[in-house]
C-alpha cells in the first residue's frame, strides 16, 4: 500500500494500440487521494483509451497500472476484484434497461456478497435521496431523461463503495438542460473528498472543481496543470491552440 | 380461436360434398337434373349421417380414440423433453459462441461447437433420428421414446443456440461494459445482464422454434415411437379409414401451436414491462 504519499493510481509508461492504430503512447502519470483529475484534449486523442485503461476496459498493450499498490495489468490478479473499487460512469449511461432503478444499484453489491439484500436496498435509497431519485426507484430506466439515468448511473457506481471515480464524457450525451443536474452531483462528491478521474468537455468543470487538468494529446500527456495555472497560462502551442478553440 | 374454426369446417365440407355430387350426378343420370337438385338436401344429411357413423366406427368404437390420446401424450412428452434439452443445450453453445466472438477465449470449445451446429443444421432431422437410433441408442438398448427425446433435443440445440446468439449480440457492448465496470465477472454479467435482455428479444423466434420442434416430432413414429402420429397410422390400418384419423391428428396439432401461441403471448406481454 502506497500510504505514505496517498497515491491511488500509479500509470507507468502507458500503450494502448488497436491494430496498427497507436492510440497511448506512453503516459505516465499518479493520482493521488481525493484529486479531481480533469481530461481533456481534442476528440481522437485517446484521452477516453486512457480513462478505459485504468480499469483495463481496454487491456493496454503496454506499461502498467498499479491501483492502490497492486499492478492490475499482471495477467494474474483477479481484474474484477479491483474493479468493485472502482466506480465508472458511461457517456451513455448504460443503464442496466431490463432491471428497475433500485434493482440497477443492488445488483452488483448483492451478487457479489457485498451486502445483504437488504443493506444494498437501504443504501441505495439513501443515494437516491441524495440525488433527489427515490421517487423513481421502482421505474425502468426507458421512464427516466438524460439526466436522470446519469445520476442513477452515479449512484450505481457509488453504491460499491469505490475508492475512485471514473467518469467518461459524463455530460456529453445529455441536453442542455440537463448537464448541470449531473454536474451538480459530481461537484457534491468532489466536496466530500472522493478521489474523481473525469473525461469532459465542461471547462467549467475542470476550472471550478478540478484540482489538477491534464492535457492529451496525440497519445500523449501535452501538459498538466493546477486549473487557474493551466487555463491563465498554457505552455505547449498545441494547448493554446485548443483552449483557443473552446469556449473557456 | 378463428383459424381452428376454419380449418374445422373446411375440413368437415370437403369430406361431405365429395360424395354428395358422386351421388348427385349418379341421380341425374338417371331421373333428371331437377330431380337430382331435389335430391341435394337429402344427400347432405345422409353425408352427415353418414360421418356420424364413420366417426363413430373410427374412433370412438372398441376405445379406438385412445390410440391417438395415448399417442399425444408421448408427443407431448417427446416434446417437452427436448424443448428443455434444446434450451439447455442452446443457451450454453450461444454463450461458447458469443464468448469466443468477443473475447477470442474458448477457441476449442467454439470449434466443436461450430461443429456441432453444422452437422446439424445440415442434415435432415429424420435421418439424424435414425442414425442416432440405428446406429447408436438403439443398440445400447435405449429406448424409443427416450432416444426420439434426445435426438430431437440435440436437433432443436443448434436452432436455439442460434437464435440465443442472435440475441446475445444484439445487446449494446455498453451493457456488458457497465456489469463489468462493477466488478462483476464476465459469466455474472452474462447472466444477470445480458441473457434476460437477450431472452426478451428472441422470444419470438424461440416460439417459432418450439413450434416446429412441436410438429417435427410427428417423424418420430419413423423408429417405432408410439406418438400421436403412430396412433393415427394405426387407426388407419385397421378401420381403412384415411380421413378421420389424419384430420383428427391435425387438429390436435392445431390447437397445441395456438394454446402454446397464446401462452407465448403472455409470456412477451410480462417481460415487455420494463419498455413503458
Amino acid at each position: 500500500m502506497n500510504t505514505e504519499n496517498n497515491t491511488i493510481i500509479k500509470v507507468t509508461g502507458l500503450e494502448k494500440s488497436f491494430k496498427s492504430v497507436e492510440v497511448l503512447k506512453g503516459i505516465d502519470t499518479e493520482i493521488k487521494q481525493g484529486e479531481v483529475v480533469v481530461v481533456i484534449g481534442p476528440s481522437g486523442s485517446g484521452k477516453s483509451t486512457f480513462l478505459r485503461c485504468l480499469n483495463l476496459l481496454e487491456m493496454p498493450t503496454g506499461g502498467s497500472v498499479e491501483f492502490d499498490g497492486v499492478n492490475i495489468t499482471d495477467k494474474h490478479v483477479n481484474i474484477n476484484k479491483h474493479r468493485e473499487k472502482m466506480g465508472m460512469v458511461f457517456q451513455q449511461f448504460h443503464l442496466f434497461d431490463n432491471l428497475t432503478i433500485l434493482k440497477n444499484i443492488t445488483l452488483a453489491p448483492v451478487k457479489l456478497k457485498r451486502m445483504s439484500k437488504k443493506q444494498a436496498e437501504e443504501k441505495a435509497m439513501e443515494l437516491l435521496r441524495r440525488v433527489g431519485l427515490e421517487d423513481k426507484a421502482n421505474a425502468y430506466p426507458a421512464q427516466l431523461s438524460g439526466g436522470q439515468k446519469q445520476r442513477v448511473a452515479i449512484v450505481r457506481a457509488l453504491a460499491m463503495n469505490p475508492k475512485v471515480m471514473l467518469f467518461d464524457e459524463p455530460t456529453s450525451a445529455l441536453d442542455p438542460e440537463m448537464v448541470g443536474e449531473v454536474l451538480d452531483v459530481m461537484k457534491e462528491l468532489a466536496r466530500e473528498g472522493m478521489t474523481m478521474v473525469v473525461v469532459t468537455h465542461e471547462m467549467g468543470f475542470a476550472r471550478e472543481v478540478g484540482t489538477r487538468v491534464v492535457f492529451i494529446d496525440e497519445g500523449i500527456i501535452m501538459e498538466e496543470n493546477e486549473p487557474e495555472e493551466f487555463f491563465a497560462n498554457p505552455k505547449s502551442p498545441r494547448l493554446k491552440e485548443f483552449l483557443s478553440k473552446v469556449i473557456v | 380461436m378463428i383459424a381452428l374454426i376454419v380449418v374445422l369446417s373446411a375440413a368437415i365440407i370437403v369430406s361431405f360434398t365429395l360424395p354428395v355430387f358422386a351421388q348427385v350426378q349418379d341421380t341425374a343420370e338417371s331421373v333428371g337434373f331437377i330431380e337430382a337438385v331435389k335430391e341435394i338436401p337429402v344427400a347432405i344429411k345422409d353425408g352427415f349421417v353418414d360421418l356420424k357413423d364413420d366417426i363413430y366406427s373410427v374412433l370412438i368404437e372398441d376405445d379406438n380414440y385412445k390410440h391417438i390420446t395415448n399417442g399425444l401424450g408421448v408427443t407431448l412428452e417427446i416434446t417437452f423433453f427436448a424443448l428443455i434439452i434444446g434450451l439447455l443445450l442452446g443457451f450454453a453453445v450461444a454463450i461458447v459462441r458469443s464468448t469466443y466472438d468477443k473475447t477470442g477465449k474458448l477457441k476449442l470449445l467454439n470449434a466443436v461447437c461450430k461443429l456441432y451446429l453444422t452437422v446439424t443444421r445440415g442434415t435432415p432431422v429424420i435421418v439424424q433420428l435414425l442414425i442416432i437410433y440405428y446406429l447408436w441408442l438403439g443398440k445400447m438398448g435405449v429406448s424409443e421414446t427416450a432416444t426420439a427425446i434426445i435426438a430431437f433435443g440435440l436437433n432443436s440445440g443448434a436452432y436455439v443456440a442460434e437464435i440465443v446468439r442472435s440475441g446475445i449480440m444484439s445487446i449494446n457492448n455498453g451493457q456488458f461494459e457497465a456489469g463489468r465496470s462493477l466488478g462483476l465477472s464476465y459469466f455474472r454479467t452474462m447472466i444477470y445482464v445480458i441473457l434476460p435482455q437477450a431472452f426478451k428479444n428472441v422470444l419470438p423466434a424461440l416460439a417459432n422454434e418450439f413450434i416446429v420442434l412441436l410438429k417435427e416430432t410427428s417423424v418420430a413414429s419413423f423408429i417405432a415411437v408410439k406418438d400421436m402420429m403412430k396412433g393415427a397410422n394405426a387407426l388407419v390400418g385397421f378401420t381403412y379409414n384415411m380421413n378421420i384419423p389424419y384430420i383428427t391428428v391435425a387438429l390436435i396439432y392445431l390447437v397445441l401451436v395456438l394454446a402454446l401461441q397464446k401462452l407465448v403471448g403472455i409470456l412477451e406481454r410480462r417481460l415487455r414491462n420494463s419498455e413503458h
